[in-house]
């Protein structure tokens, strides 16, 4: 039933600007800490200034007496606090799985040991500040050379990869680091929470509202029905949003003890310690060629540090299974534990920085084999899925690399080192490849058609910013055959139909079939209650001879205009809305029948003043294959801020736990340095529309991570053919240059 | 941040009065003067500051830019960076200044930011600025962090066994190489300090950063004329592009008469405890062609005292490359 005929009046894949803009311009768009309610208090968390012993003592007399202050909260006075259940859905899950408070130990700097709560954020900042509290301090492991602390595990093998190794003469055994970087997300991490006596609602900055809601109804001990979790806006995620937080739970926990609204808003201190953070890897990469620059072998053993308690694993390895044509592939990995707040996904996790070590050993072997490193990746592209022996949803990896040649000017390189100049600089040009995984994940959406002639699509996920809102409103748009204005989407309450976390790039992915779905649900109750109503135009018809083309109802053998607006058929019959559900499938259950990944390509041009030691990023052409691009304007934009973080990965950003207390040092924007507007480089996307439709009908895939991998590579291997320092631990820094 | 009283002042002399009674002018004074607050009220919010008093002088009159008789200017000391920077005096006749001056910070910061507070502006260094660690300038005595620890971007030059923070000005040391002078009105009158002598090493006494006793309040800086055919140029060096502290920057002055440098004042930012103005590499450059090899001669000489910790002695060499090369950029 195509409710819209004519495919060039389609919105999918037409520039569209965000329908939530001038909300947000205007400063009408309510985040989460802009919930403000009548007898609201302030909670401040206290934060151990140890990274490892336990608490002795905890003096809040003080504290208890300052102006305004309505307690201390801790251990002893919280109140009961749960744990989640261990969760493979991804719909109940916490990366940090201890409730704060839990016992009297501390395990990472920063770690909640008590809150304060006042009528005010200042009295309540001073009450924190004015609890004294006593350590039995033990040393802190913040150590940045990570050693096995769990049993090594094999994550992919095939072949005998160390038997080729130790056969080539052509190989290469290098280690690779990636630091702890934190997200940094402009709209701190906050939580207000409103407890009625029977019900939390809970507002809250999430990338997963129905997640949200199934971890903390856990934590407080309550039925799912009696938490509701809100979250509008969002101020950007990094993936630090994915997981509930401490700061949620004692939100809730003191919004029920007191009676009152309570509000918390980290500050961008405390957003280093208890929020997440990407965590440092470190990768040895043995590979191996034949004379012909055939890969031989792949060895990729990571390490990642974690927190005591929880056992993140950063997947480094997920590319390097099926990224080359290699019949001989090893990949291992473990954990290293530090007195570090517990890590989490931050974009692209596993794959930026596992394509960082493994897209660097690339360039190296190219070197060796004194080949172009395209002409390396072209040799080694794989037919099918090595790892899991079955074919390619869609890969057009190579079209990638030859696209992003072209425009980049990629033929001009000359390859000895330092060799190209411009302006008096010399410039570096370097490459890589890009993959991320392209899955669904369950999503359920309801789509009302309204007696005022407008739709709407309801789903219980949220937009962090990408452009959720959009993308939503042009499927809705195309399946209801109006205009965009005419397309309402109401997102971010978890009372809403079930949709999905907004992480991995799933959420336009998995929502286009539920949303088809439950268009075509209510088109097809439209057309039954257009026959089934006394006295309306067609009243009696066959509902099989019915049509619904761009917002008229008609007969199949007439023209649309000679049809009737389907708000008639609403309004003759006394419906206020009509209501279809639909849902999609998760794709994770089951062997899947065919690899889905997006790809993509970065050319990357660095200028390096050696007299100054100055490096900028001056060029970036990033050609990817992400299926088709619902909206180009939004797609286009998330590539570009993944290009300037990769820029911020490759140069700047690293998280700097201090060795005596264990704390990051540079907690603080300031400090903490992340790529400004004054580095953006000259940015070109370019995107190549395959539509594969093994995930939705349009064949569209998710984009919000892909722009990210791969990217620090080809900065590390345009620095390397300016300078001829190879640098295999990021961030590169000027030190490592001054030579 | 703990409670504090907030008070205006109707002239200069009730603003010296004001803070008289202080007990220090230096860190931690009781009383203190706030201006724009892009220092003082971040560190007051980390509790590094606890004035009992704040004494506001905004509306004081000193947000003028003056010529002087000799065609040197006098800046009053509330006058905005951002005024400071795009004066077109300023911009035509002392543009070392401006460059400093539009190298630091934000836009909104520098809209706030005053003269005076930012010839005070405090170091960044980290365990300064966080009172779970101790700090020889924060709690005389209670010892030095960053000696073992991360002092990446600390300094190298006038550093103690007790401090090795980084003055992270630039507009001063701008003002170091035009030989500033800054006009100090105190409870027993108004005098004159060179900007050489403003500043003190932090030596056994790293809370004592200059010369200001209680009561002191900068009024004006005042800044002579360069000789005319000087050439200028502040050049910041650090990772990113913009709105980070210098890792090392430099101001140079020179005047090169036939082929020979005549003339140059050279001062460096990002690598000393205070704005530091190399004597040495002035007198080694002085009478010498202007050429590459003489201006990294004259870059050595900055730096041969420089004494490295344990994550910045890349420094030293960064602080060569960029007075030389800004000295090169002055004379090509």
């Amino acid at each position: 039933m195509p409710a819209t005929k004519d495919k060039s009046n389609s919105p999918i894949g037409r520039e569209t600007k965000r329908i939530d803009g001038p909300l947000k311009v205007t400063g009408n768009a309510i985040y989460t800490s802009d919930h403000n309610f009548p007898g609201m208090l302030y909670a401040v968390p206290v934060g151990s200034t140890i990274a490892n012993g336990s608490i002795a003592k905890l003096d809040t007399k003080d504290a208890e007496k300052m102006p305004g202050v309505k307690g201390v909260f801790h251990r002893a006075n919280i109140g009961k606090l749960f744990r989640v259940a261990p969760n493979s859905d991804y719909n109940a899950f916490s990366d940090e799985d201890r409730p704060p408070f839990e016992d009297d130990v501390v395990r990472y700097y920063g770690q909640y040991v008590a809150v304060a709560v006042a009528d005010t954020f200042e009295q309540a900042t001073a009450a924190a500040e004015a609890v004294k509290v006593t350590y039995n301090e033990k040393k802190p492991n913040v150590d940045t050379y990570l050693t096995a602390d769990s049993k090594v595990k094999v994550d992919s093998e095939r072949g005998d990869a160390q038997k080729a190794f130790d056969a080539a003469s052509i190989k290469l055994d290098e280690t690779y680091v990636t630091p702890a970087e934190t997200h940094n997300v402009i709209e701190l991490h906050s939580s207000v929470a409103v407890y009625d006596g029977t019900t939390f609602t809970l507002y809250e900055t999430t990338q997963g509202v129905m997640n949200h809601r199934n971890v903390l109804c856990q934590v407080l001990g309550v039925e799912p029905e009696h938490v509701k979790v809100i979250s509008k806006f969002l101020g950007s995620g990094f993936g630090s949003k994915i997981t509930p937080w401490p700061q949620s739970a004692l939100a809730a926990a003191l919004a029920r003890k007191l009676g009152k609204p309570i509000k918390i808003v980290l500050s961008r201190k405390m957003a280093f310690h208890a929020a997440g953070h990407r965590p440092r890897t470190q990768q040895r990469v043995r590979i191996s060629a034949d004379a012909g620059g055939k890969l031989t072998s792949i060895q990729h053993d990571y390490l990642n540090h974690t927190s005591i308690l929880d056992d993140y694993k950063e997947n480094c390895g997920e590319c390097t299974k099926y990224f080359y044509s290699c019949p001989n592939v090893r990949i291992t990995t473990a954990l290293s534990r530090r007195n570090i707040g517990t890590p989490t996904s931050m974009r692209g996790p596993g794959a930026v920085p596992g394509l960082f070590a493994t897209e660097s050993a690339l360039d190296e072997l190219a070197i060796k084999l004194k080949m172009d490193p395209i002409q390396l990746r072209l040799i080694n592209e794989p037919e099918k899925d090595e790892d899991l022996n079955i074919p390619f949803a869609s890969r057009n990896l190579v079209d990638c690399y030859k696209t992003g040649a072209e425009k980049f000017g990629w033929a001009k390189r000359d390859p000895k080192i330092g060799s190209m100049k411009r302006d008096g600089l010399t410039l570096g040009w370097g490459m890589a490849g890009a993959g991320w995984i392209a899955e669904r994940f369950s999503a359920e959406a309801t789509v009302e058609l309204r007696n005022d002639g407008t739709a709407k699509v309801s789903t219980g996920t949220q937009d962090i910013g990408t452009g959720t809102y959009t993308v939503l409103a042009q499927v809705l748009a195309d399946k209801v055959g109006l205009s965009l204005e005419k397309c309402e989407v109401v997102l971010g309450d978890s009372s809403l139909p079930p949709g999905p976390l907004s992480g991995g790039s799933m959420v336009t992915a998995s929502l286009i079939p539920a949303v088809a779905k439950a268009a075509q649900k209510a088109i097809g109750t439209l057309l039954s209650a257009a026959v089934k109503t006394p006295g309306a135009k067609y009243f009696g018809v066959d509902q099989k001879e019915m049509d619904y083309t761009e917002g008229m109802v008609h007969k199949k053998d007439e023209s649309a205009s000679a049809g009737i607006p389907f708000q008639q058929v609403l309004d003759s019959g006394n419906f206020k809305f009509i209501l279809g559900k639909g849902s999609s499938e998760s794709t994770f259950a089951g062997k899947p029948e065919s690899s889905k990944h997006s790809y993509g390509a970065h050319f990357v041009e660095v200028t390096w003043q050696e007299e100054i030691a100055r490096l900028r990023v001056s060029r970036v052409v990033t050609v990817i294959d992400a299926g088709k691009i619902i909206n180009p304007k939004a797609g286009r934009n998330q590539i570009e801020g993944a290009v300037v973080m990769g820029i911020g990965m490759a140069l700047f950003e690293h998280t700097n736990y201090e060795p005596t207390k264990g704390a990051p040092l540079n907690s603080n924007l300031a400090d903490y340095i992340l790529a400004v507007n004054a580095d953006v480089p000259d940015l070109e996307v370019h995107f190549l529309e395959f539509e594969n439709k093994d995930l939705n009908e349009y064949g569209a895939r998710g984009i919000g991570e892909i722009g990210l991998a791969g990217l620090a590579a080809a900065i590390a291997n345009a620095v390397h053919h300016a300078t001829g320092i190879r640098i295999r631990e990021l961030p590169i820094k000027i030190e490592d240059l001054l030579v | 941040m703990k409670l504090f009283a907030f008070e205006k002042c109707s002239d200069i002399s009730d603003a010296v009065k004001k803070t008289s009674a202080s007990d220090t002018a230096q860190q931690g004074a009781n009383i203190r003067f706030v201006a724009g607050g892009t220092t003082l009220l971040d560190l007051m919010k980390l509790s590094v500051e606890t004035p009992d008093t704040l004494v506001d002088i905004n509306r004081l009159p000193l947000d003028k830019i003056e010529t002087t008789r000799d065609g040197g200017i006098k800046i009053g000391a509330l006058v905005r960076n951002s005024d400071l920077a795009n004066h077109p005096y300023v911009k035509s006749h002392f543009p070392v200044l401006s460059e400093a001056l539009l190298s630091g910070a934000s836009a909104q910061l520098r809209n706030m930011a005053t003269t005076g507070g930012n010839l005070l502006q405090k170091t960044r260094c980290v365990y300064f600025r966080d009172t779970a660690y101790p700090c020889n300038k924060r709690e005389p005595g209670s010892g030095c962090p960053a000696i073992e620890g991360d002092n990446r971007t600390l300094a190298i030059l006038g550093t103690s066994d007790s401090c090795i923070a980084t003055n992270p000005s630039d507009m001063s040391v701008a003002l170091m190489a035009l030989e500033a002078t800054i006009v100090i009105k105190g409870p027993g009158g108004d005098r004159e300090v060179a900007i050489n002598d403003f500043f003190l090493l932090p030596g056994s006494t790293p809370h004592i950063e200059n010369v200001l006793k209680p009561g002191d309040l900068i009024t004006h800086v005042v800044v002579k004329p360069m000789p005319a055919g000087s050439r200028s140029v502040y050049l910041k060096l650090r990772d990113r592009a913009s709105y980070e502290f210098a890792l090392a920057s430099a101001a140079v002055i020179v005047q090169v008469e036939n082929g020979k440098v005549s003339r140059a004042r050279i001062a460096m930012g990002g690598v000393g405890t205070k704005p530091w103005r190399s004597l040495e590499a002035e007198k080694a450059l002085s009478g010498s062609a202007a050429n590459e090899a003489n201006f990294r001669k004259a870059a050595e000489e900055a730096l041969r005292n420089a004494k490295p910790q344990s994550h910045n002695k890349f420094k030293i060499e960064l602080a060569k490359r960029c007075v030389s090369h800004a000295l090169k950029m002055a004379t090509t």
